[in-house]
C-alpha cells in the first residue's frame, strides 16, 4: 500500500499547492459556471472535498469508495452534485470538478518522487483509479437527481391536468388537455368518479377541446368513463368535439351512440341546465 | 316501501349470497306485487363478474314479473371495475343515491299510468 501512503502524504505536504492549481483550473473551466457558483464557494467546496480526501486516505483505506470510511466524501459528493442539478449544470461540467483535480495531483506528485520512476507510477495509478470512482459516483448521484426532479415533474403534470370543476349546482365539468394514455384516463375517471360522489353530480361535462387527436384508443378510454359515470347514476355530456375529430371518429368507425355530444361547452352547458330543469330569461 | 322494494346490500357479496338475494327479490316482488325495486350498492366495494352478471339478471327478472329495477350508490371503484370487465349493464337504470332512485321509479311509474290511462280511453 506504499502508493496509497505516497498520495496521501503528497496530499498533505502539499495541500496549498494542489488547491491553489486546481483552483486555478476549476476557474479557467469556470467559463462554463457561467456565475451560476461563486469563487468563494468554488474555493470553499475545493477546499471542503480536499481535506475530506486527505482525511480518508490517512486512515490508509482501500481504494474501494463503496466502503463506509468513504462515506463522508461520498456524502459530500452527494449534495454537490444536488446542488448542481438544482442550478441547472450538465453532467460533464459536474463531472469536471473532480476529474480537474488530476493534474494538480499528478504535477505535486512529480515533485514529491523525484525520479523514482516505480513510486511515481504506483501514486499515479492510486490517484487516478480513486478519482475516477469518485468522479463516477458524482455523475451516477448527478442523474439520480435529475431522474428524481423528472418523476416528480410527471405526477404533478398529472395532478395538474385533471382538474375537476362545479360549473352548476349538479354540474360538473372536466376540462381536458393533452393526450390522453390509459394512464391518464384512469386517473381522471377516478378523480371525476369520487368528485361525483362528494359533490351528488347528476351530470358531468367532458370537455375535449384540449385533446389534439383522437385515436380508437381514446375513443375507447372515453367510452368507458361515459359508461362508468352511467353505472354510478349520472349522464354525461361530451363538448368541444372539433370538426376535424368529429371527421376522425366518424372515419375510424367508432360508435359514439348513446352518448351525447356537443360541438362547444355553452351548448353542453345549456343542455345540462335544460335536464336539471334550470332555466335563464334575459333581462 | 309503499309499491317498491328497497334491497340494501351490506356485506361483501358472494356466490351463495347472490343467488340467495336472486331467489328472495323475485320471491318478494311477485308476493307484494312491486312496481319497482331500489338495490342499494353503496356499501360494496368490491365486485366481480358474476356479481355483476346477477345484477343484469335481477333487472331482467324485474323486468318479466313488471317491476323496474334501479340500482343505486354505486362506488367508483366498482364502476370501474364493472366497466373494465366488459359490463356496462345495459338496460339496468341507475341512480346517485336512494333518494334519487325512488325519485326516478316514481317518475316511471307515473308515465306508465299515463300511459295506461291513454290506452283505456
Amino acid at each position: 500500500m506504499a502508493s496509497k501512503a505516497t498520495l496521501a502524504s503528497t496530499l498533505q505536504t502539499r495541500r496549498q499547492e494542489i488547491l491553489a492549481q486546481w483552483l486555478a483550473q476549476l476557474e479557467q473551466s469556470a467559463s462554463s459556471t457561467k456565475g451560476r457558483v461563486s469563487t468563494v464557494e468554488l474555493r470553499n467546496q475545493a477546499g471542503e472535498f480536499l481535506n475530506l480526501l486527505t482525511a480518508t486516505l490517512q486512515g490508509n483505506e482501500a481504494a474501494d469508495v463503496n466502503l463506509p470510511a468513504w462515506q463522508p466524501v461520498r456524502a459530500f459528493l452527494e449534495s454537490l452534485s444536488r446542488a448542481r442539478v438544482a442550478a441547472g449544470f450538465s453532467s460533464d461540467e459536474t463531472a469536471t470538478f473532480i476529474f480537474s483535480l488530476k493534474r494538480p495531483i499528478f504535477e505535486a506528485l512529480q515533485k514529491d518522487c523525484g525520479s523514482d520512476a516505480g513510486e511515481l507510477t504506483a501514486g499515479l495509478w492510486a490517484g487516478t483509479e480513486l478519482l475516477d470512482k469518485l468522479g463516477l459516483h458524482t455523475v451516477k448521484t448527478f442523474q439520480a437527481s435529475r431522474e428524481e426532479v423528472i418523476g416528480r415533474q410527471q405526477t404533478e403534470l398529472l395532478e395538474l391536468s385533471t382538474p375537476v370543476v362545479k360549473l352548476w349546482d349538479g354540474i360538473l365539468a372536466l376540462p381536458m388537455i393533452g393526450t390522453l394514455d390509459s394512464a391518464r384516463t384512469q386517473i381522471v375517471m377516478e378523480s371525476l368518479l369520487q368528485k361525483i360522489v362528494e359533490t351528488e353530480s347528476q351530470i358531468a361535462i367532458i370537455d375535449i377541446t384540449g385533446v389534439p387527436t383522437v385515436d380508437t384508443l381514446v375513443a375507447q378510454h372515453l367510452l368507458k368513463t361515459v359508461t362508468a359515470l352511467r353505472l354510478m347514476g349520472a349522464d354525461c355530456i361530451i363538448s368541444g368535439v372539433r370538426p376535424q375529430i368529429a371527421q376522425t371518429i366518424v372515419h375510424l368507425g367508432v360508435d359514439l351512440q348513446g352518448v351525447t355530444t356537443k360541438a362547444n361547452l355553452a351548448d353542453a352547458l345549456a343542455l345540462a341546465l335544460k335536464r336539471t330543469g334550470v332555466s335563464f330569461v334575459r333581462q | 316501501m309503499g309499491e317498491f322494494l328497497l334491497a340494501t346490500i351490506q356485506v361483501d357479496m358472494h356466490d351463495q349470497l347472490a343467488l340467495q338475494l336472486q331467489d328472495d327479490l323475485t320471491g318478494a316482488i311477485e308476493k307484494k306485487g312491486a312496481k319497482g325495486v331500489l338495490i342499494d350498492i353503496s356499501a360494496l366495494e368490491m365486485v366481480d363478474s358474476f356479481i355483476g352478471r346477477m345484477i343484469a339478471d335481477i333487472s331482467g327478472m324485474a323486468r318479466i314479473l313488471d317491476a323496474k329495477t334501479v340500482l343505486v350508490g354505486m362506488q367508483p371503484a366498482v364502476a370501474i371495475t364493472l366497466v373494465e370487465l366488459g359490463l356496462s349493464l345495459p338496460g339496468v337504470a341507475t341512480a346517485l343515491n336512494v333518494e334519487r332512485g325512488m325519485e326516478l321509479l316514481r317518475r316511471s311509474l307515473h308515465d306508465t299510468r299515463e300511459d295506461d290511462r291513454f290506452l283505456q280511453r
